[in-house]
C-alpha cells in the first residue's frame, strides 16, 4: 500500500499496515471482491435515491436534486480516542452555553477585558431582544455541531462551531442504515456504537427544556421548516418523523391565547417546543425581517413570556461566528477555569492590523474565511488559488479586513475511499452532534464524516463536491 | 399526534394527483387502441381524448387542429406548459408526498418517490409510439404500487381517510367526465331501441375506465348502451362507478366523524349526494337527461371537495 507521508492516514500507518482501529475491518476488506464492492457503491446510491435523500445546490437555478456521494469505506475511531474527544467537545459546548448566558446578561467576560466590547455590540448575530432574557432551562444551543479535523495521531482541532441550525445528522443516520443493510456481517463481527437512538435523544432533550407555560407532562414538539424547497428539507422531515414530532411551516402557525399554535384538522393546538430550522432573521417578521413569510408573527413575544421554547435560542449564532471562534479557548478558560482539551486552529483576525499584514504577506499559504460565511462559500484556499484569484482576494481583504479571518492550511488527515483503482486516500473532517439539555450533554458516538472526493482537495462541503462516509466509534 | 390541516390537504391532493395521472394513462391507452383500429377516424378520437381531459384550449393553442397521435400523446404525458400532464401531476403528487412525509409510512413515501423517478426518466425525451404501451403500463403499475403500500402499511385513521377521500373524489369526477364526453353517442340508441350502436366507441369508454372485463363478466352477450351507463353510474360493485366512489367518500367521512366526534357540513353533503344516487334509476336519469345528470353531479362533487377543504382546515 503506497502511503503519502505528508498527511496522516487514519487507516494505514507509515509502513502501510492497518492501524489497530481498522484492523478487523481491513481483514474483512482484503477478502472481498473489489468489483462486487464497487457494485455495492452503486446499490447504496440507488437506496439513497429511493429514500429521497437529495439536496438542492444554492446558486444553481433549476438544478436537479442531487445526491451527496457516499463512500462505503467507513471511518473508524477507537474507543479511547473517542472518549478523549468527547471530553473536549463537552467542555467546549458547556463553555459556549455559559458564554451565551453571560453576554446576554452581565457580560462579565467583557468587563474582565477578555473579549473586546465591539465583538459583541457590533456583531450582527447579537440580538438586543435577548438581553436580560433567560431561555427555558437556561439552554441556548440545544443542538450543536462541532467540526473537527485531524492532522496527526493525537492532533485534533476544532475547526468550526455550528450553533445555529447544524445539519447533516440525517446523513449520519442514513449512512449507518445503508451500511447495516449492505454489510450486516461487518456489524456482527465488529462492535460499533449505535447512533440510531439520536432522534429519541433529541426528543427527550428538547422536551427537557419545555417552557414554563407547558403544564402537561408531555410537551408538544414541532420542527419548523422553511418548506419542501429548502435544501435540507429531507432532514427536517426525517427528524420530525423519527422523533414523532409535528413538521410545521410558518403558515401552519399563529398566536392563539398567548401560545404558538398549529392549525390542525380540528382547530388550533398549542406547541411547547419548536425545533426551528430557520435562521433568526426569518423567525418573526414583527421583530426581525419584516418581509419574512417563513416565520411566525409574534412568536418572540410568546417566547419572552414563557409560552414556547425555541431551539436553538434566538441569538445563539453569535457563538459560532468565525470572529468569536478565535476567542473560544479564552472563553473556555474564563468560564470553566480549565485549559481547553480540544485545540483551536491558530487564527489571524484580519481586523487587527498586524494580523492583516501577515495574512497579506502569506496569502498563498493560508485559508481565508468570511466571518459570517458558511458552507464553504466565499472562502479562499491559498495553496490552490491562482495568482489572479489571490490578488482579487487580497483587494477584498484590504477593503473589508474585519470580514475575514485566516488560518494555516492544515494537513488534514485522510481516510481511503474506494475507487476503481482500489483504496485511495482522501481528506476528511468530522461533525459530531451534541445535544444539550438542562441535566446533561450527550454526544452521538461518531457523527458525520465528510470527505473531499477530488484528489488533493481539502474542501469537504457537499456544495463543493464533497461526499460522506459512515463514521464508526468502536465499543470499548 | 394530531393531523395538521396542511397535512390533511396534502394527503388529499397527493392521492388526487396520483389518481388523475393514472386515469390519464388509461384514457390514452383507450385512445391509442381505437386510433389503431380505426385508421381514418384516429384524429377524431384523439380530439375526444383531449376534450375528456379538459385540455382542448391548451392543446389547440399549442398545436392548432393538429390532432396527431404524437402531438396528443406527448402533450398529455410530458408537456409542462399546461400543468396537467402525467409528468406534472406525478411531480405534484410527490411534492405533496414530501409535505406529508411524516404522516405516511416509509413504504408509501418510497413508492411515491420511485413512481416519480420512473415517470421522469421515461418521459425525459419525446415518447415514440412504439414505446407507448410500455410507458402507459408502467404509469399504471407505479400508481398501483403506491396504492398497495398505502393499503398494506398505513394505519386506518384520519390520515388514511383523507388519502382515500382524495382518491375517490378524483375518480368519481373522472368517470363522470368520460361518460359526459361520450354521452351523445348513447342518445340515438336509447331513443330508438334496437338501432345499431357504435360498439367500438362504447368499448373505448369501458376500456378507459378499466371496466371492459367486469362489464362482460356481468353482461355476457351483446352490450346494451343502457346497461353500460347503468354499470358505470349505479353499480356499487364496480370500483370506478360513481355510486361506488361516493359510497367510499361517505364511508371515509363517517370514519372521520367518529374519530373526531364531530359532524360537519361534509358529512351532510356526502350523505345527500349518496342518497340521491342510491335512489336514482338509469331510466330516470335518461328521462332528465344523462348530460344534465352528469353535469349536476360534477358540480355537487366539486362542492363536496370545497366543503371538506373548509371543514378540515386544509388551507386556513
Amino acid at each position: 500500500m503506497a502511503v503519502d507521508k505528508s498527511f496522516f492516514d487514519e487507516m494505514f500507518d507509515e509502513a502501510g499496515v492497518p492501524r489497530e482501529a481498522f484492523a478487523s475491518y481491513y481483514e474483512w476488506f482484503a477478502d472481498q471482491d473489489p468489483a462486487q464492492l464497487l457494485k455495492k457503491t452503486a446499490q447504496a446510491e440507488d437506496l439513497f435515491r429511493k429514500t429521497g435523500i437529495t439536496f438542492a445546490v444554492y446558486g444553481q437555478q433549476e438544478a436537479e436534486e442531487r445526491l451527496i456521494p457516499f463512500d462505503i469505506v467507513p471511518r473508524i475511531i477507537a474507543a479511547a480516542e473517542w472518549a478523549r474527544l468527547s471530553r473536549g467537545i463537552e467542555q467546549r459546548v458547556r463553555a459556549m452555553n455559559t458564554f451565551l448566558h453571560d453576554i446576554y446578561h452581565r457580560q462579565e467576560i467583557v468587563r474582565a477585558g477578555r473579549l473586546p466590547e465591539h465583538m459583541v455590540s457590533q456583531n450582527s448575530a447579537f440580538l438586543d431582544k435577548m438581553i436580560g432574557f433567560t431561555p427555558p432551562g437556561g439552554i441556548y444551543g440545544h443542538i450543536v455541531g462541532v467540526d473537527l479535523v485531524r492532522t496527526g495521531p493525537n492532533e485534533f482541532y476544532a475547526l468550526e462551531d455550528n450553533a445555529r441550525t447544524p445539519s447533516g445528522v440525517s446523513y449520519m443516520l442514513e449512512n449507518r442504515e445503508t451500511m447495516m443493510s449492505m454489510f450486516p456481517e461487518l456489524f456482527s463481527s465488529i462492535k460499533v456504537r449505535q447512533v440510531s437512538d439520536y432522534p429519541k435523544k433529541l426528543r427527550r432533550s428538547l422536551s427537557a427544556s419545555a417552557p414554563p407555560k407547558c403544564t402537561s407532562g408531555k410537551p408538544v414538539v414541532a420542527v419548523l421548516t422553511p418548506g419542501i424547497y429548502n435544501s435540507a428539507y429531507f432532514e427536517h422531515a426525517f427528524l420530525a418523523d423519527q422523533m414523532g414530532a409535528e413538521l410545521v411551516e410558518g403558515h401552519d402557525l399563529r398566536i392563539v391565547d398567548g401560545r404558538v399554535a398549529m392549525r390542525t384538522t380540528r382547530g388550533y393546538r398549542a406547541i411547547d417546543v419548536l425545533y426551528r430550522r430557520l435562521d433568526d432573521d426569518y423567525l418573526d417578521p414583527l421583530t426581525f425581517r419584516p418581509d419574512s413569510v417563513l416565520g411566525v408573527p409574534g412568536i418572540m413575544d410568546v417566547y419572552m413570556s414563557g409560552g414556547i421554547t425555541i431551539a436553538n435560542a434566538p441569538g445563539t449564532g453569535i457563538v459560532d461566528d468565525k470572529a468569536i471562534y478565535s476567542y473560544i479557548p479564552d472563553i473556555i478558560r474564563f468560564y470553566m477555569g480549565e485549559e481547553p482539551l480540544l485545540q483551536n486552529v491558530p487564527t489571524w483576525r484580519c481586523s487587527e492590523a498586524d494580523s492583516l499584514a501577515y495574512v497579506l504577506d502569506h496569502l498563498s499559504e493560508l485559508v481565508v474565511k468570511e466571518v459570517h460565511g458558511s458552507g464553504g462559500y466565499g472562502m479562499l484556499v491559498g495553496p490552490a488559488a491562482s495568482k489572479r484569484e489571490l490578488s482579487t482576494f487580497a483587494a477584498k481583504l484590504r477593503r473589508h479586513p474585519g470580514n475575514y479571518i485566516a488560518q494555516p492550511t492544515l494537513a488534514l488527515s485522510t481516510v481511503p475511499i474506494l475507487t476503481k483503482k482500489g483504496l485511495t486516500p482522501r481528506h476528511v473532517d468530522l461533525r459530531p452532534f451534541v445535544l444539550v439539555s438542562p441535566d446533561k450533554i450527550e454526544i452521538t458516538p461518531g457523527g458525520l464524516t465528510r470527505v473531499a472526493l477530488k484528489k488533493g482537495s481539502l474542501v469537504v462541503n457537499s456544495s463543493q463536491g464533497g461526499g460522506t462516509k459512515d463514521s464508526w466509534v468502536l465499543e470499548d | 399526534m394530531t393531523t395538521l390541516g396542511k397535512t390533511a390537504g396534502g394527503l388529499f391532493w397527493m392521492f388526487r394527483y396520483l389518481e388523475r395521472s393514472e386515469n390519464l394513462a388509461r384514457l390514452i391507452e383507450a385512445g391509442l387502441r381505437i386510433s389503431l383500429t380505426r385508421g381514418g377516424a384516429a384524429s377524431e378520437e384523439w380530439r375526444s381524448v383531449i376534450s375528456t381531459a379538459g385540455l382542448t384550449e391548451a392543446f389547440e393553442s399549442a398545436h392548432g387542429e393538429d390532432y396527431t397521435a404524437a402531438h396528443v400523446v406527448n402533450f398529455l404525458l410530458r408537456d409542462r406548459s399546461h400543468g396537467s400532464s402525467v409528468l406534472c401531476m406525478t411531480e405534484r403528487a410527490r411534492d405533496n408526498g414530501r409535505i406529508v412525509r411524516t404522516a405516511i409510512t416509509r413504504e408509501v413515501w418510497e413508492a411515491t418517490n420511485e413512481c416519480y423517478i420512473t415517470v421522469r426518466t421515461m418521459l425525459a425525451r419525446p415518447v415514440r409510439e412504439a414505446d407507448l404501451p410500455d410507458i402507459l403500463g408502467s404509469i399504471r403499475r407505479q400508481s398501483a404500487l403506491v396504492r398497495g403500500a398505502l393499503h398494506g402499511t398505513m394505519l386506518r385513521n384520519d390520515i388514511y381517510n383523507f388519502a382515500r377521500i382524495g382518491t375517490f373524489l378524483e375518480r368519481a369526477d373522472n368517470s363522470a367526465r368520460i361518460l359526459d364526453v361520450k354521452y351523445y353517442l348513447l342518445l340515438p340508441t336509447i331513443a330508438h331501441v334496437g338501432s345499431t350502436m357504435d360498439i367500438g366507441q362504447w368499448e373505448t369508454v369501458l376500456r378507459s375506465l378499466s371496466a371492459l372485463h367486469s362489464f362482460r363478466w356481468l353482461n355476457p352477450g351483446d352490450p346494451k348502451p343502457i346497461d353500460i351507463a347503468s354499470f358505470l353510474i349505479l353499480d356499487g360493485r364496480f370500483p370506478r362507478s360513481i355510486l361506488f366512489c361516493i359510497r367510499k367518500i361517505e364511508e371515509n367521512l363517517h370514519w372521520l366523524e367518529r374519530e373526531y366526534g364531530e359532524t360537519c357540513g361534509s358529512q351532510q353533503l356526502a350523505r345527500q349526494l349518496l342518497g340521491s344516487i342510491e335512489q336514482a334509476s338509469i331510466e330516470k336519469i335518461f328521462e332528465t337527461g344523462l348530460h344534465e345528470f352528469l353535469q349536476g353531479f360534477m358540480v355537487e362533487n366539486r362542492a363536496l371537495a370545497e366543503q371538506i377543504n373548509t371543514d378540515y382546515r386544509f388551507t386556513g
